[in-house]
C-alpha cells in the first residue's frame, strides 16, 4: 500500500540569525516563485497548511512556511539561558532574511498575517528591494492594544487556554468549526510567554506611523488583505495604513477574521489566489 | 439590532440573562469544574448578580441588592447585547472583548477569574444567541 502522504516536506534549516546559530523548522511544497509565510503571534507555520496543500498554488509557487524560533518546532537557540523572550523590529527582521538567505531565495515574495502582516511592511519600507512581491494579511503600521498581555504569562493563569481565548474573537463566526479549533489548538500550544513576547513587536516596538510614507510599491508591490471580522488589526486599521502608501492594494475580506489562512481556507483562497496571479504576472513573469 | 427595531429594554437583557443555568449545557459545567465565583452581568443600571459554583450557573438575582459583593462586572449597553445575540452578529459586535474595545461594554474589577476561564465565559454569555428578543416557553 502507498502510503497517503500530503505534499508538504519539513525539516530543518541550521542558519545563523544574527550571529546565533538556531535550527529552523520549515516545511515546502511546489515549485517556481519562492512565496515565503510568516504566521501569527503566538502560533506557528501549521497555519499555513491549506495554502501549502493547494495545488492550484504549488503548481507556481514555492510555497515555504518557517517557524520562528521558540515556536512550533524551531527550537530557542542554545545560547538561551531562560531570559524573557522579546520579539523587536529589528530581530524579526534579521530573522526573515537570514531564513530567506540561508535558503539561497531568489527575490521571494512574502506574505505575513498579523505580526507578520505588519513586518512586511517594515521589509517593504527598508527591504523591498529584496522582494518581489509583499502581501500582508491583517496588517497596519499600528493598532490600538485591546488587552493587558500581562494575562498571557503568570502562574495564576494557564497561558495556552488564556491565549487561545483571547484570540478566539478574532475568528469570524460561521466558519469551519474544525479549522477554529484547529488554529485556537496551535495557541494553546505556545510557550510560555511567547505570544506575549511576539507582542512586545507589535505593541511597544514595531509602531511603523512615522516612517509608512516611505514604501515605494514601484520597487515592491504590496497588497493588504484584511477580514472583515478582525477587530485587532480592523478593516479601518489597514485602509487608514494603505492611505499613507501610493499604490498599495487593500481588499477586505468578507466572512473571515484575523486568521484567514487556517480559520476559513477555502474562503481566504477566494480571495488570495487573483493576488497571487497578479504577482506572478509582475514584471511579464513566465513561470 | 435591527435598525428597523426599537433600543431593546434593559428588561430584556436581564431575561436573557436570567435563562442561563437552563441554556449551560453538561460541557460547558464540566470545562467550569474549577470556578466559583460571583460576578456582575448584565447593563450598566440594571447588572444581575449571577454566582457559578463549581461550573454552574446557581444564582441569577436582579438587583440592586444592598452590599452585596462581586469579583469582577461585565456590562454593555442593552443594544451591545442585542448585537451580540444576533444569530450571527456583524463585525465588531461578535465578541465580549470586541464590545470593550468598541466602547460598548465595560469590564471591572478582579479580572483573574474572568480570564482564567475565559472561553467559559466568552461561552456562557453567547448561549442566548439567537433566541433572544423571541418568546420563550410553552408561549413560544
Amino acid at each position: 500500500m502507498t502510503p497517503d502522504f500530503e505534499p508538504i516536506t519539513g525539516r530543518y534549516l541550521r542558519c545563523e540569525i544574527a550571529g546565533v546559530p538556531h535550527r529552523v523548522y520549515v516545511e515546502e511544497a511546489g515549485s517556481g516563485i519562492p512565496l515565503l509565510c510568516l504566521h501569527t503571534a503566538g502560533s506557528d507555520g501549521r497555519q499555513w497548511r491549506h495554502l501549502l496543500n493547494d495545488e492550484e498554488v504549488t503548481r507556481h509557487f514555492r510555497v515555504i512556511a518557517f517557524d520562528m524560533p521558540y515556536h512550533g518546532k524551531s527550537n530557542p537557540p542554545e545560547t538561551w539561558q531562560g531570559e524573557e523572550y522579546r520579539l523587536t523590529t529589528k530581530s524579526y527582521t534579521d530573522t526573515i532574511r537570514a531564513v530567506s538567505g540561508a535558503l539561497g531565495l531568489d527575490r521571494p515574495v512574502v506574505m505575513g498575517c498579523s505580526i507578520g502582516g505588519r513586518i512586511v511592511l517594515n521589509l517593504a519600507i527598508d527591504h523591498a528591494a529584496e522582494f518581489r512581491a509583499l502581501v500582508g494579511l491583517e496588517a497596519a503600521d499600528f493598532q490600538q492594544p485591546w488587552y493587558d498581555t500581562t494575562w498571557l504569562h503568570r502562574p495564576d493563569v494557564h497561558g495556552g487556554e488564556a491565549c487561545a481565548a483571547l484570540v478566539s474573537g478574532l475568528i469570524a463566526p460561521g466558519g469551519p468549526d474544525a479549522a477554529r479549533r484547529e488554529t485556537l489548538w496551535h495557541y494553546m500550544q505556545g510557550g510560555p510567554g511567547i505570544f506575549k513576547g511576539d507582542l512586545y513587536f507589535y505593541r511597544v516596538d514595531g509602531d511603523l506611523r512615522p516612517r509608512i510614507g516611505a514604501i515605494d510599491t514601484a520597487i515592491c508591490p504590496l497588497f493588504l488583505l484584511t477580514g472583515e471580522y478582525d477587530f485587532s488589526c480592523s478593516p479601518d486599521d489597514t485602509i487608514r495604513t494603505a492611505q499613507s502608501i501610493a499604490g498599495a492594494e487593500v481588499t477586505v475580506m468578507e466572512r473571515l477574521g484575523h486568521f484567514p489562512m487556517s480559520e476559513n481556507p477555502a474562503q481566504f483562497r477566494s480571495y488570495i489566489l487573483p493576488v497571487l496571479e497578479k504577482i506572478r504576472h509582475l514584471e511579464g513573469e513566465t513561470r | 439590532m435591527r435598525k428597523d427595531e426599537a433600543a431593546p429594554a434593559e428588561d430584556e437583557v436581564a431575561q436573557a440573562l436570567a435563562r442561563l443555568p437552563e441554556l449551560a449545557d453538561a460541557d460547558l459545567v464540566r470545562r467550569g469544574r474549577f470556578l466559583t465565583v460571583a460576578c456582575l452581568f448584565g447593563t450598566p443600571s440594571a447588572p444581575l448578580h449571577v454566582t457559578i459554583e463549581a461550573g454552574q450557573v446557581v444564582e441569577v438575582l436582579r438587583g440592586p441588592v444592598l452590599m452585596r459583593s462581586w469579583r469582577f462586572a461585565y456590562r454593555a449597553t442593552p443594544e451591545a447585547w442585542a448585537a451580540f445575540w444576533e444569530p450571527v452578529p456583524r463585525p465588531g459586535f461578535h465578541d465580549l472583548l470586541a464590545l470593550t474595545k468598541r466602547g460598548a461594554a465595560t469590564l471591572e474589577g478582579d479580572l483573574q477569574p474572568f480570564i482564567a476561564n475565559l472561553q467559559y465565559f466568552k461561552d456562557l454569555l453567547a448561549l442566548p444567541r439567537g433566541s433572544f428578543g423571541k418568546p420563550v416557553g410553552r408561549a413560544a
